[in-house]
């Protein structure tokens, strides 16, 4: 049993499935599978269990390019080659040349860390497969150096999916996984709570409403989610916009206010537009 | 008592493997979840579920398998009635009427008798006497009046009981039967892949840079070359509306991993069969559309053709001229289709149409014939196939 337990940060609200399944993973020391809708907090995670349990953060962004290797260690051939012929002294050394990646720094911490692999589907189809014996024993082989590093301590190690590609049985098996499902009011009302303390009642209330009352726009290419609602509530603020104007009874002002910062797709605003529309027209008659 | 469980998870249609089901008795080994019945809930679905379309499945399963055991199983509910308890305060219960619900058939009835109701409503509900929602005087639901009522979904008390969480079937949506999965798809699209060195040299070629580096008396005479690419180039012809719209699933699914695994994927929709013009926006398909000739004309014959259509229709529709359904065609679809495979020699038909169905319809029988015989199922097999007949 690890001496702390995940139980969400002052900036940020777990649920009791996510914390049973953050909690799982950082006893049994495997990695953590987290998918979800964008902007449900996913990435954040990472950071708040780091926070939270007072633990070095190492983060792996994933790009369409990376190789599993790279997060492991990378020989600098090219630099050694030309050292050589500068009659560098370094060059003797081929230690020297093994440029450490993200989970050997992991690795090699003092105290246990947290170490995102943020985005693993973004990378080749095969990245996954690659990593299944470093994230099962914690272990990798240096060739060039015939050393074997190993994990001085377990690292959690939490991965996100946006699902843009299906990842391999044999990696799901060795992972907990957690789906963020959409908050619901409650917890929705939670999360502006932490993140915006002193907001009026009545202005958090009008806007969920309306927020909600998007989201359920129906043919959405990207539905508003949690860190969008963050954005445009942090611009109502700015613009002081009073709590009846995003009131939506009146017709003539059904658009709620700044709605460019819910709706990120010029489809999307078009469509809920013209629904608008439809609804005063309709409203009129 | 989680083997029987595990085998009814995989009875499920679920693929849980042993090393899940060792994963979770490890955790419950460890203390993770406590005794209550959500923690184990909450850990088991973490350890045993690995993609978010098998949680409905499994709050079903889970379900069904609970229902069954709850009386053998009285101490791992035993929180339950405590907690009971302390709701029970909450609603202010005076003997009498704890009294009544002891004659309605106690906790246990009430229970059962909610979950039953539960079942039968699928909407939220105001108002009423029987249903669960809010303001009603049935004894189920928020801010009810009858006095052995119990809450649901109120507020958010951290002891909900795990019979409501996986009774309410959050992830209903998620779910979905996939046995053709994009991976699956990707992988087989992978065969076709033909590598080819193009484009700015951004690569290191070491034997190169060795031999003229040696070459050069030993001083340095760096090499680069392109990256290696996919430089096969595709063709896709997608069936689209009518009785396609059974198959709309697959098809996107086959798209959009064609068109992450190939660098030159163009794509064209065509409905029911191919005729003179083709489009590329569904939405715009009367405005905006592409004559064939064009197509043949502009990309080269080293493209490899892929039709994806269930080939299902009035044979009419593919001999004839003006046979069409949609408009009014000078030549028979036939003919169009013929003037592509000319063109185009490795060129297949995927049909999403099961096979033991092809033998009964006339338009694919034909549509067989024309394309000679080089239709598959769009299945992993015929995927495989289909591939293979292509190079």
């Amino acid at each position: 049993m690890t001496d702390t337990r995940f139980t969400g940060t002052s900036t940020y609200v777990a649920t009791d499935d996510l914390m049973m399944a953050v909690n799982a993973a950082a006893t049994l020391e495997r990695p953590i599978l987290v998918k979800g809708e964008p902007g449900t907090g996913k990435t954040q995670l990472a950071v708040e269990v780091a926070n939270a349990l007072d633990k070095p953060l190492f983060e792996w962004h994933i790009k369409s390019t990376t190789k599993a290797q790279q997060g492991l260690y990378e020989y600098d051939a090219v630099a050694r080659l030309r050292d050589s012929q500068l009659g560098d002294d370094r060059v003797h050394d081929i230690a020297n040349y093994i440029r450490k990646g993200k989970i050997w720094e992991a690795f090699a911490s003092d105290e246990q860390p947290v170490l995102l692999i943020d985005e693993i589907d973004k990378a080749d189809i095969e990245f996954p497969n690659d990593l299944l014996r470093e994230l099962d024993r914690m272990e990798f082989y240096v060739y060039e150096t015939k050393q074997l590093v190993e994990a001085r301590h377990r690292p959690i190690i939490v991965i996100t999916s946006n699902n843009e590609k299906e990842l391999p049985d044999a990696f799901l098996r060795r992972c907990f996984f957690h789906y963020i499902k959409f908050p619901d009011r409650d917890t929705m009302a939670k999360i502006v709570d932490v993140h915006y303390p002193d907001l009026k009642k009545n202005l958090l209330s009008e806007a969920l409403n309306a927020f909600y009352k998007v989201r359920d726009v129906p043919g959405l290419k990207k539905k508003p989610s949690t860190s969008e609602l963050l954005d445009w509530i942090k611009l109502l603020l700015a613009e002081d916009i009073p709590p009846e104007a995003l009131r939506s009874e009146d017709k003539r002002k059904a658009i709620p206010p700044l709605y460019g910062a819910l709706l990120k797709n010029e489809q999307d605003v078009h469509l809920f537009e013209r629904l608008v529309f439809l609804d005063r027209g309709a409203g009129h008659q | 008592m989680l083997i029987p469980f595990f085998y009814m998870l995989r009875e499920g249609g679920m693929n849980t493997s042993i090393t899940e089901l060792l994963t979770l008795l490890e955790a419950m080994k460890r203390g993770v979840a406590g005794t209550s019945v959500d923690d184990f809930y909450y850990l088991s679905r973490a350890a045993l579920v690995k993609d978010e379309s098998q949680l409905d499945r499994f709050d079903r399963i889970f379900a069904a398998y609970f229902k069954g055991v709850e009386d053998s199983l009285g101490d791992l509910f035993e929180e339950l009635p405590e907690d009971w308890l302390r709701k029970q305060a909450e609603l202010l219960l005076s003997e009498e009427e704890r009294a009544m619900i002891e004659s309605l058939g106690g906790f246990d009835e009430l229970m059962k008798a909610l979950r039953e109701r539960l079942e039968e409503q699928d909407d939220r509900h105001e108002g009423g006497s029987k249903w669960v929602g809010t303001a009603g005087t049935s004894p189920f639901g928020a801010y009810g009046y009858n006095p052995e009522g119990v809450r649901i979904g109120q507020h958010g008390s951290r002891h909900r009981s795990a019979v409501k969480v996986w009774d309410r079937r959050d992830y209903r949506n998620l779910d979905d039967s996939v046995e053709l999965g994009t991976r699956n798809i990707k992988v087989a699209l992978r065969r076709l892949r033909k590598f080819a060195r193009e484009g700015a040299a951004d690569q290191l070629d070491l034997e190169d840079t060795i031999d003229k580096t040696a070459r050069n008396a030993g001083l340095l005479d760096i090499r680069m070359v392109p990256e290696r690419h996919n430089a096969v180039k595709v063709l896709l012809c997608l069936d689209i509306g009518g009785s396609m719209d059974d198959h709309v699933r697959v098809c996107e699914e086959l798209f959009s991993a064609a068109s992450s695994e190939f660098k030159h994927l163009e794509y064209f929709y065509f409905h029911n069969f191919i005729y003179e013009s083709l489009w590329k926006d569904n939405r715009r398909r009367h405005s905006e559309r592409i004559p064939t000739l064009d197509i043949t004309h502009k990309y080269g014959a080293d493209y490899k053709l892929i039709f994806v259509g269930d080939a299902t229709m009035s044979p009419y529709e593919i001999v004839y001229a003006g046979g069409s359904v949609e408009h009014w065609n000078e030549e028979p679809g036939a003919v169009w289709i013929r003037r592509l495979l000319n063109t185009y020699q490795k060129a297949i038909w995927l049909n999403p149409e099961p096979r033991e169905r092809w033998d009964f319809t006339p338009s694919i029988k034909l549509t067989r014939e024309i394309i000679e015989d080089r239709m598959f199922p769009l299945t992993i097999a015929g995927l495989d196939a289909g591939i293979k007949a292509l190079h």
